[in-house]
């Protein structure tokens, strides 16, 4: 299946060097924090963990957030997600690699990154959550492969794959969970010691993750035959709204808490995120620009008339996503470092090479995802019609 | 009975695979039980079941009282002077009470005992959570003596035990520390780190296997003998009721670092 991804237009080859010229980029910066060290990122003593940590926390959210299509279409057998399962996997694939680089170049000592393996830590969190990530990794490779190469052959998909299936359903929120517990379980550091740090990682997950999965989907249909049809686009619309909500909820139980309470350890880091303290106050307009996002998303999605309209729907799309991707991506690391154990005030921003090694991540990530929907859109654009009998090629 | 040379090798090459296969796999086992650091005691050493220190502030009124103790520590055990405090390396440094204590100041405290400086280190805790979070058991805590070790060739440099310390006691190398330490001073008994290693006070491990009280105890003394005073730093087994650490502990009021968390700290604080 994968000779399919060698053939291409001239845009589809423009993207993937595009995307290998970021890439060359990225890896040029890895090799000069390779050589010097972690010195080079905008990390401290104080906040120890940035950018990278942030961004695979942000992408664990939409690898699992594939489930969304996955379980209304396995569990509950809504047809209309038949198109969209692949293309949830295939997104599950790409942010599980993304994932799995970010946590490799975030640390101090890459070649001994075996170790997590030789001198294995059952009381590790860490330890967990490459476990975790690893067999969701092989799950959805596996699935998404085989249910793909049946619809190739028109064929069902076998039996024994099933299982496999209700086990990465149930696996997806695991891996969120697990990435929840990295934080939620550290004594002093407020910010993240709260219980429902997992449900908040679910709820933004699931309002993330779909709607890039919108826009991809959106961007499918524009650039190729395949169309993952009006009705899947819709119904995962109506999932990031109750999530986006849900989501907002979740955070405005926080800030209800710390501010109720009034206890300093738990304001202060919302505090310093929203209104800065001392005078330092670098990441006050990256939390109201993630607030108006969110603001903005919220008013598009709640109301159907608004969302029913694609072009709309796009925009509370990247409304969300974005919004997410500052709030949990960037503010909720440095909010837990913020102030440090001695209530003292170090700011972290992120410099050139580790915003050069982030964006290089990203584009491995696009290039792993462009090569599987170029395979999945191939495959579907020979099947026609799905194994419903329903036309999943634009005419 | 008589067995041809195939059979003999046949048997031979078996039971070679077999012995091998077998020892690497107990061998696995028990590396995974072993503490790194596990080697022949040396008969001189100083052994404890449980090893703490007292900081008796009162104790400490000049400058030098202070830097004698950072500087020893700093010296013995090769912490490069980087010299920004983003990429700052220590073991045992100066704060004030309101930072070394955040949340028990009021408003009505002396400007004295606010801006009073203490001695902060590695709290050696009986629960340290940066030893539940270490996804190598790079840090892990000696069960004979309840010091909290740092293996430095472990140590993978994620970083988490340094989210999960409540007391900023972990220091990063962000980059190579060997341009960064005195050649002149090098302590060629201690090793000096690579870049990406999670580094910190370990209670002069080293020393105690020789036979040696900690550095920065070491220091506090002499400081004391020379001066005619009592030194501010006391090391001990906090589970022997006739250590010194205990007999301070017993007649006068002592405190640590953020009780809460249930930690259990073995640095305590004493004052006036």
């Amino acid at each position: 299946m994968l000779e399919t991804a060698l053939k291409g237009s001239r845009r589809y080859w423009g993207w993937i060097f595009f995307l290998l010229g970021i890439i060359g980029v990225g890896f040029i910066a890895y090799l000069y924090q390779f050589r010097i060290g972690l010195g080079v990122t905008g990390m401290s003593r104080d906040v120890s963990w940035g950018l990278y940590i942030g961004q695979f926390t942000f992408l664990v959210g939409v690898a699992a957030s594939g489930v969304m299509v996955v379980l209304p279409y396995y569990l509950h057998n809504y047809k209309a997600f038949g198109r969209m399962t692949v293309l949830g996997e295939f997104l599950a694939i790409a942010a599980v690699i993304m994932c799995m680089l970010f946590i490799f170049v975030d640390m101090g000592q890459p070649l001994r990154v075996l170790n997590v393996i030789l001198h294995p830590t059952p009381n590790s969190v860490m330890f967990f959550d490459m476990l975790v990530l690893s067999i969701y990794l092989l799950l959805n490779i596996l699935v998404g492969w085989t249910v793909l190469g049946a619809e190739r052959k028109g064929i069902a998909a076998p039996s024994w794959v099933k299982p496999f299936i209700i086990l990465s359903i149930a696996w997806a929120p695991s891996i969120h969970t697990v990435t929840a517990f990295l934080y939620s379980g550290l004594p002093g550091r407020h910010f993240w010691l709260t219980a429902i740090m997992a449900a908040r990682f679910l709820a933004s997950a699931f309002a993330g993750g779909p709607s890039l999965l919108i826009l991809l989907a959106l961007i499918v249909r524009k650039y190729t035959k395949f169309d993952a049809g009006t009705e899947a686009i819709q119904a995962l619309g109506k999932i990031v709204t109750y999530f986006m909500i849900t989501n907002v909820f979740f955070l405005g139980l926080e800030f209800f808490t710390a501010f109720y309470s009034k206890i300093p350890g738990h304001m202060e880091p919302f505090i310093y995120l929203y209104t800065g303290v001392e005078g330092y106050g670098k990441l006050v307009p990256v939390m109201w620009t993630s607030t108006i996002l969110a603001v903005v998303a919220l008013f598009l999605l709640i109301f159907p008339q608004f969302r029913k309209k694609e072009n709309v729907l796009a925009v509370a799309c990247v409304s969300t996503f974005l919004s997410l991707w500052i709030e949990k991506g960037f503010g909720l690391i440095v909010g837990g470092f913020v102030p440090n154990p001695f209530e003292r005030v170090t700011e972290y921003w992120p410099t050139l090479p580790e915003a050069l090694i982030t964006l290089a991540v990203w584009a491995t990530g696009f290039l792993v995802l462009t090569i599987l929907y170029k395979v999945a859109v191939s495959i579907k654009e020979e099947a026609v019609f799905d194994k419903y009998g329903q036309r999943q090629i634009k005419p | 009975m008589s067995i041809d040379r195939r059979e003999f090798l046949k048997i031979a090459g078996a039971s070679t695979l077999l012995g091998i296969g077998g020892m690497s796999a107990s061998a696995i086992l028990k590396k995974n039980l072993l503490e790194a650091s596990q080697v022949m005691p040396d008969a001189k050493g100083l052994t404890a079941k449980r090893w703490g220190m007292v900081v008796d502030i009162s104790k400490f009124k000049t400058e030098d009282d202070y830097r004698v103790c950072v500087e020893a520590c700093h010296l013995v055990h090769n912490v490069p002077n980087i010299g920004t405090t983003k990429e700052e390396v220590k073991w045992i440094w100066k704060e004030t009470y309101e930072h070394a204590f955040p949340g028990n100041e009021d408003p009505y405290l002396s400007p004295e005992i606010k801006h009073m400086p203490f001695l902060v280190l590695c709290n050696h805790c009986d629960n340290p959570p940066c030893v539940r979070v270490c996804p190598t058991k790079a840090t892990f805590k000696r069960e004979s003596d309840g010091i909290v070790m740092m293996d430095m060739h472990r140590c993978i440099g994620c970083r988490f035990c340094m989210a999960a310390c409540p007391y900023g006691a972990r220091s990063f190398n962000y980059r190579d520390p060997r341009p960064f330490i005195d050649a002149a001073t090098e302590n060629l008994e201690f090793p000096t780190r690579m870049r990406g290693v999670v580094e910190k006070c370990t209670f002069c491990y080293e020393r105690l296997a020789k036979g040696l009280i900690p550095a920065c105890v070491e220091a506090s003394q002499e400081l004391a003998r020379k001066t005619g005073r009592e030194p501010g730093l006391i090391f001990g087994d906090l589970e022997d009721p006739n250590s010194e650490v205990r007999k301070i502990l017993n007649e006068r009021y002592s405190f640590r670092r953020r009780p809460e968390l249930g930690t259990y700290p073995s640095v305590y604080y004493v004052l006036g």
